[in-house]
């Protein structure tokens, strides 16, 4: 692998004496797409700012490029990094029409090119026949495309985009990110994203980084956080799932109400000691034929699925999604099946 | 800190003036206030508080009512009247209050009407009186309070009156009981302007020769020339401004716009008769404060034209223009400054200091003339001793810089608050966007706060510069020796009661005058 376009080393920050985040480290190649994914309050907006070069950091380094942007004691400042940003309320300029804002950061091109590049980012964005109008006439999914388009035009080293899609809804920030995704994609840039929203991390990043009381938890790819997450609160915070008490009956195998299941024993585990094993809601499977029967004591309609909760015989309780023209009422009893062929234990 | 520097320095101009007058009543002089106590204060004090009464209760009448049937009432004219009631603000009140006494005189047309239609003995009660005052100072002001009340009553009157019907409350009730409180925090802030604007009048009471706070310190000051009597009842005179401007101040915090969520309500039908009631009053209102003054101008300006007009008008025009231009320019300017540096600096002196700058407009011009003159005249004194008596001994006495300072005190609050409301809507984020993509310093002002703010700027400038026009006893007790406005033509007319040759330069100031209403009533244009 080449050398990493953007390297965050031991990076921490407070406002007084509370960290916001604590040895941050992590490194990204060039066209990588990141996300910073944690709960509101984690540390993650001022990661972004820092490597913005609107905050100062307090230890460790960041490096863009290859060279040293920010560490304890130099802060390049913002307007010289080349760092393009997407604000989480758009910072769009009310008093430029959409060409304008566009090339708001193209001070320094020649005319002609200017213009080309702003014809060739509305294009881009989709906005073509919108040059002219003002930012307040557009609806709030033109106008994040709006942002997105000027952070991209002056090509910079990075794009950071600070929770782009929280002011849209649901269904247009699905299609959004698709969207951001392939123009990112397309245009080679490196960028990181963050958010509070797993959907919106999965659909977006190469590399997300699970951020918890100011560390990163995890950094991994999307399908290695919600099947092989390291600790219990990322496996809390990605995807569904409950945790159900097991027992190691041998090398890699657990034990528990509906079966045994491989698995890596958590350290300092022996046979015979409890652990506790994430069940996810598709781990569970619906089976009229089964003789394991589970009491229904919740159910959420979700179009194509029921998502049950069910207690087992034992006391237990466990997630099952069933396609939604198994219509059960609560209290009934029905047969379910285990499909897996491994689990997460922990301690 | 250049920011910092440059604001303190503002904030002098204000705070010098009012430490002045205020050290002044910490050193009584006993002989001084003998005479005030047993000549003077018993007339000041009780005109002054019967002044304040009836002004409160009838702008507060006249403001309410008219704002509440045009935010939430319909009858026929309602979205006339909804922006011809503020018309009355583009009117100063000493020009209407001696249009009116042309009009209502025992010699003027109205009363010589109601003679030929029923005899001799038809008459209205005399127009020169405390009665006459009171009136004439409800119509000049309530237009503040219908301002407010009617922004207060549109975001939420019409959902009040709902809310109070499904509660079981009748429209009048739901008036009484919900529409009112809500807005309470608003009336009561317009009810403080008025009242301040009621102390600080000179030129209205002066037309009257009604004696309040401002004449009696004018009469000390050109009358006697007596500046420790003028610094001692301007000592009074700032504290009970003071008292009522802290009142203000503490108020504003408690407004917030509840917006009734988008939806259009639908407006309260008034009954046939009612309708026509309130089209009537609505129409009595506007033509007393508005129509027939304007009017009585127009017949005078026609009458006395061809003998009045002549080579010493441009002057006139040439001079309010000139003072008010530079006005405006060094208020919007030292407001802009004011205003950035609040954003960049947290610290409490700052915020302090530009509170007190703002605070210029609670004070009459009267008390400012006498605050900013006593410190000239000290430092022209300084002069003298160091360079000698090569210009007479008056270096900044008599200039345009002293009235321009005591402009700036005066009208900078009037530049500082669209200013203020302009810059919360540039946030952080659009800075660093901005500097994200390379700007900073000036470039960052010239793309980015300039064109977000000259909107703004042009408004603020506009305001003052028709203050400044409007403006009386500062022009009088500071101008350069012969320098004639517009508005001091009006008062030395005025004061030889000949009204006549008054309207030519009043109906100037007034068509002036209109142009920041029209921007205002465009700005504040509800449905």
């Amino acid at each position: 692998m080449s050398a990493p376009h953007l390297q965050l080393q031991a990076l921490s920050h407070h406002y007084g004496t509370r960290h916001t985040f604590v040895e941050v480290s992590f490194s990204l190649a060039k066209g990588q797409i990141a996300c910073l994914l944690g709960p509101s309050g984690c540390g993650k907006t001022t990661a972004l700012r820092c490597i913005a070069g609107f905050e100062q950091v307090s230890s460790g380094e960041i490096f863009l490029a290859g060279n040293l942007v920010s560490s304890a004691d130099y802060v390049m400042p913002a307007q010289e990094r080349k760092i393009g940003m997407v604000f989480q309320d758009y910072a769009l300029f009310p008093h430029l029409n959409i060409a304008k804002n566009i090339g708001f950061g193209l001070h320094q091109w020649p005319s002609k090119q200017r213009e080309q590049r702003i014809a060739e980012m509305i294009e881009i964005v989709g906005l073509g026949g919108l040059a002219q109008s003002y930012p307040h006439q557009l609806s709030g999914g033109q106008q994040q495309r709006v942002a997105l388009a000027r952070a991209l035009a002056p090509q910079p080293e990075l794009l950071l985009l600070d929770e782009p899609f929280s002011n849209l809804d649901v269904e247009l920030r699905e299609r959004l990110g698709e969207e951001v995704r392939s123009i990112l994609k397309q245009q080679g840039s490196t960028a990181i994203m963050v958010t509070h929203d797993q959907h919106e991390a999965f659909a977006i990043a190469d590399h997300i980084g699970l951020l918890h009381e100011g560390r990163i938890q995890q950094w991994d790819s999307a399908y290695h956080l919600y099947h092989e997450p390291h600790n219990r609160f990322v496996a809390d915070f990605i995807g569904e799932g409950v945790f159900v008490q097991g027992r190691v009956v041998a090398e890699q195998q657990i034990a528990f109400e509906l079966g045994q299941v491989h698995a890596e024993i958590p350290m300092g585990r022996k046979i015979g000691d409890n652990v506790q094993i994430l069940i996810r809601p598709d781990d569970i499977i619906h089976d009229d034929a089964s003789l394991v029967l589970a009491t229904i004591t919740g159910k959420t309609f979700r179009g194509a699925q029921f998502l049950y909760s069910l207690r087992l015989a034992d006391g237990s309780n466990v997630l099952s999604l069933v396609p939604s023209h198994h219509n059960h009422a609560l209290g009934e009893k029905i047969g379910i099946r285990l499909e897996i062929d491994h689990v997460v234990a922990f301690a | 800190m250049r920011w910092r520097s440059a604001s303190f320095l503002i904030s002098l101009v204000t705070i010098i003036p009012l430490l002045v007058v205020l050290a002044s009543f910490l050193q009584p002089q006993p002989e001084v206030w003998q005479h005030l106590l047993q000549y003077v204060l018993p007339d000041l004090l009780s005109n002054t508080a019967w002044l304040l009464l009836g002004v409160s209760i009838g702008s507060t009448f006249l403001g309410v009512s008219l704002a509440w049937l045009v935010a939430v009432c319909e009858f026929p004219g309602r979205r006339f009247f909804s922006w011809a009631l503020m018309l009355p603000l583009a009117l100063p009140a000493y020009v209407s209050a001696f249009a009116i006494i042309g009009l209502f005189d025992y010699t003027g047309p109205i009363q010589t009407l109601l003679r030929s239609f029923f005899g001799e003995q038809a008459g209205l009660p005399s127009v020169r009186s405390r009665g006459g005052v009171i009136v004439v100072l409800c119509l000049a002001l309530y237009p503040y309070l219908f301002l407010l009340a009617r922004n207060a009553f549109a975001t939420q009157g019409r959902r009040a009156l709902e809310v109070g019907q499904s509660l079981g409350l009748g429209p009048w009730r739901g008036f009484y009981k919900v529409a009112l409180p809500m807005a309470r925090p608003w009336l009561f802030g317009g009810l403080l302007l008025v009242l301040m604007e009621t102390l600080a009048d000179f030129g209205t009471v002066s037309v009257f020769n009604y004696d309040t706070f401002t004449t009696a310190i004018y009469k000390a000051w050109f009358g006697m020339f007596n500046m420790a009597a003028a610094a001692q009842l301007s000592s009074l005179l700032v504290m009970l401004v003071l008292a009522l401007a802290l009142f203000e101040q503490l108020l504003q915090r408690n407004r917030r716009y509840y917006p009734t969520g988008g939806a259009r309500l639908p407006r309260y039908q008034l009954s046939r008769p009612r309708a026509i009631a309130a089209s009537c009053y609505a129409g009595a209102v506007l033509a007393l404060a508005f129509v027939l003054p304007v009017g009585q101008l127009i017949v005078w300006s026609y009458s006395v034209f061809a003998t009045d007009f002549d080579a010493r008008y441009p002057s006139f025009v040439w001079h309010s223009v000139l003072l008010s231009s530079l006005a405006a320019l060094l208020v919007v300017i030292s407001a802009f400054i004011l205003n950035s540096t609040l954003r960049r600096t947290h610290d409490w002196p700052t915020k302090i200091a530009t509170r007190f700058a703002s605070l210029g407009y609670a004070i009459p011009g009267t008390v400012l003339a006498v605050g900013i003159y006593i410190p000239v005249a000290w430092l022209d004194q300084q002069m003298l001793a160091l360079f000698g008596n090569s210009t007479g001994g008056n270096f900044l006495r008599g200039t345009l810089l002293v009235m321009l300072l005591a402009y700036l005190a005066r009208f900078l609050a009037a530049g500082f608050n669209p200013i203020e409301s302009a810059m919360l809507r540039i946030t952080r984020s659009q800075e660093e966007a901005a500097q994200s993509m390379g700007y900073q310093g000036w470039a960052m002002f010239r793309h980015l706060h300039w064109g977000m703010l000259r909107g703004s700027m042009f408004s603020a400038a506009l305001l003052v510069f028709v203050d400044v026009m409007k403006e009386m006893p500062i022009t009088l007790m500071t101008r350069p020796f012969g320098w004639d406005t517009l508005a001091v033509r009006v008062f030395e007319m005025t004061s030889e009661g000949q009204w006549d040759r008054a309207a030519l330069p009043a109906l100037a100031l007034v068509l002036v005058g209109l142009l920041p209403v029209i921007v205002l009533s465009k700005q504040t244009q509800t449905d």
